[in-house]
């Protein structure tokens, strides 16, 4: 079917928390040299698909892989890099010390001046953690996380309250990680964030895989296109004209909801050949995102997937 | 079918050594930048002991004076002490804050994060038991055989280690908020009830026979046995095998535990 390498999968994976159900049945498969979105608001089982993907967790049932392996393997996370979101590492420590010490655990880390400088920390390494500004810390974070040069790397919603120059600095390291055939994982809630990295997007909701694709598969299977005119049709006409899913005035235009532009233009112009000021354009992957999620209320997982 | 290539390079056991090496350091550094902790461990015993010990020193408790009894019992109060902060808080704090949890998905050994913590511990019941022999010799005039001494100092730091395992069960069993509290709440307590603060003698019956039950009480027999040079070796035996005991059931409940952090969103 494919022939790309798996890096990592989940098999019909559940997980519980007590009576919380934080997955369902979600399978996953992570192929070699991409980059991963699992996109979710919050509560949507992101973090628990990566705890399980790490081994800091174990599902009640299905299988979970890394390298084909168990991902507790100590020979398994040797190839695996994580930025959690976690609020701090010890305070006492500088941030050269905290580099060193996350080093010694892989067996061909990088040097601590090629660390320093992927996560913009150089000058900074003679500095306390505590002493640290937000994104300094953050940037000690994904410091960790590259130093071991993983081959799979997780990203934890990496950049959440993050300065605007630190998610770059982020965005562009992954980029470069990425181009060297690297695998990244990364969750986040910023739909920005996708547009500019991920190849592909698993769009979690509710601990139910509801939607998977490159971001423009999930804009165009998903999402409702904008048609902006000026005409003098009525509205309640518009309505009768079956494609449309939405119609609203904005002062002199009218705006159309429709996933089928085309047959509703045709009918707009055979209704009124004087129609003006024609403006059509795609939602953004968030009104994409959002429908997604909205329709996961009233239609089981299979129907949106399909 | 995908295959995986073992491209990496063994970890040999010199880069396994190194990962501990490096564990024990920061462990090390960060005990020598925070004071908040180191002082008030290492100094409460000594002032304990002044306060106590040396006022009633010129006192007799069978056969040797308060000062050389004391010395025993607060240097158990010590090393306990030392080993159940530096085990309770050190970890249900880093536990807070999600540092375990981030060490936990690395490649490091488990065993390196807690090897380096007994290492400090250790060290911090070393540096205390110094402390407190050093005021023994020169305040209260305590004069001991140098192999007593040895004997004593190797007494007390290897009976701190059932209370480093009781101090990692707390961590993991407390949150990170509830650990100094529940550390505190055992600690003062079982402290008193196995007399290390007033000697068992002269407290109540009903104390005396609840003890045994108790670690402390088993390390104090210890360390008093060496500094009263009652040959007492099976008694000694029995200490031992009590204080092995301990270890052994606060280290499966802390792997009970550890295991159990699964449910708990953080490490």
């Amino acid at each position: 079917m494919e022939n790309h390498e798996t890096v990592a999968t989940l098999t019909g994976v559940t997980k519980k928390y007590g009576a919380v159900t934080a997955l369902q049945d979600v399978s996953l498969n992570v192929r070699k040299g991409e980059l991963l979105a699992v996109l979710g608001p919050n509560g949507a089982g992101k973090t628990t698909a990566i705890r399980l993907l790490l081994g800091l967790s174990t599902p009640a049932a299905g299988q979970v892989t890394v390298f084909g392996q168990n991902p507790r393997h100590v020979a398994t996370r040797r190839r695996v890099g994580t930025m959690l979101q976690i609020s701090k590492v010890p305070e006492t420590l500088k941030v050269k010390e905290h580099i060193d010490l996350f080093s010694s655990y892989y067996p061909r880390p990088l040097s601590r001046k090629e660390v320093l400088s992927a996560a913009g920390l150089e000058g900074f390494e003679n500095r306390l953690f505590g002493k640290l500004s937000g994104g300094e810390r953050q940037r000690v974070l994904f410091a960790l996380a590259i130093c071991g040069d993983p081959e799979l790397l997780f990203l934890d919603e990496p950049t959440v309250g993050l300065d605007v120059s630190t998610r770059y600095l982020i965005w562009q390291q992954v980029r470069r990680l990425i181009q060297q055939g690297r695998t990244v994982i990364l969750t986040t809630h910023y739909l920005e964030e996708v547009d500019a990295l991920a190849d592909r997007v698993v769009v979690l909701n509710q601990g139910v895989v509801v939607a998977e694709g490159s971001p423009a598969e999930i804009k165009s299977r998903t999402a409702l296109r904008k048609i902006r005119c000026s005409t003098r049709l009525p509205l309640d006409q518009i309505w009768t004209i079956p494609e449309v899913n939405d119609v609203l005035a904005q002062d002199t235009r009218i705006e159309i909801l429709t996933s089928q532009v085309e047959p509703v233009l045709r009918e707009l112009f055979s209704r009124d050949p004087n129609l003006s000021s024609l403006d059509i354009s795609n939602s953004s992957l968030e009104e994409a995102f959002l429908q997604i999620i909205g329709s996961r209320e009233h239609q089981p997982a299979s129907e949106v997937t399909a | 079918m995908t295959s995986y290539s073992a491209a990496l390079p063994d970890f040999s056991w010199k880069k396994l050594l190194r990962v501990y090496a490096m564990e024990a350091r920061c462990e090390f550094l960060k005990a020598l930048r925070l004071p908040a902790y180191v002082v008030p461990t290492l100094s409460f015993p000594l002032i304990f002991y002044v306060m106590f010990g040396l006022i009633f020193g010129s006192q007799q408790i069978g056969s040797i004076s308060t000062a050389a009894y004391m010395l025993a019992s607060y240097g158990a109060f010590g090393v306990i002490g030392a080993s159940m902060f530096g085990f309770g808080i050190g970890v249900a704090v880093e536990r807070g804050y999600g540092w375990t949890q981030l060490k936990r998905a690395s490649p490091m050994p488990p065993l390196a994060y807690f090897a380096a913590k007994a290492i400090m511990s250790l060290l911090f019941s070393v540096i205390l038991v110094l402390g407190l022999f050093t005021l023994g010799f020169t305040v209260g005039g305590v004069r001991l055989p140098l192999s007593t001494w040895i004997e004593l100092a190797a007494v007390l730091v290897a009976g701190s280690i059932p209370f480093c395992a009781l101090g990692l069960a707390i961590a993991y069993f407390a949150g990170p908020s509830s650990a100094p509290a529940v550390v505190n709440v055992l600690y003062l307590p079982m402290a008193f009830c196995s007399g290390l603060w007033i000697p068992l003698p002269f407290l109540p019956k009903l104390l005396q026979h609840a003890a045994p039950f108790l670690p402390p009480y088993h390390l104090a027999q210890l360390a008093l046995g060496v500094v009263t040079g009652v040959p007492q070796d099976r008694i000694a035996i029995q200490h031992w095998a009590a204080l092995a005991g301990f270890s052994i059931f606060f280290l499966l409940l802390a792997r009970l535990g550890y295991n159990r952090d699964d449910v708990k969103m953080y490490g």
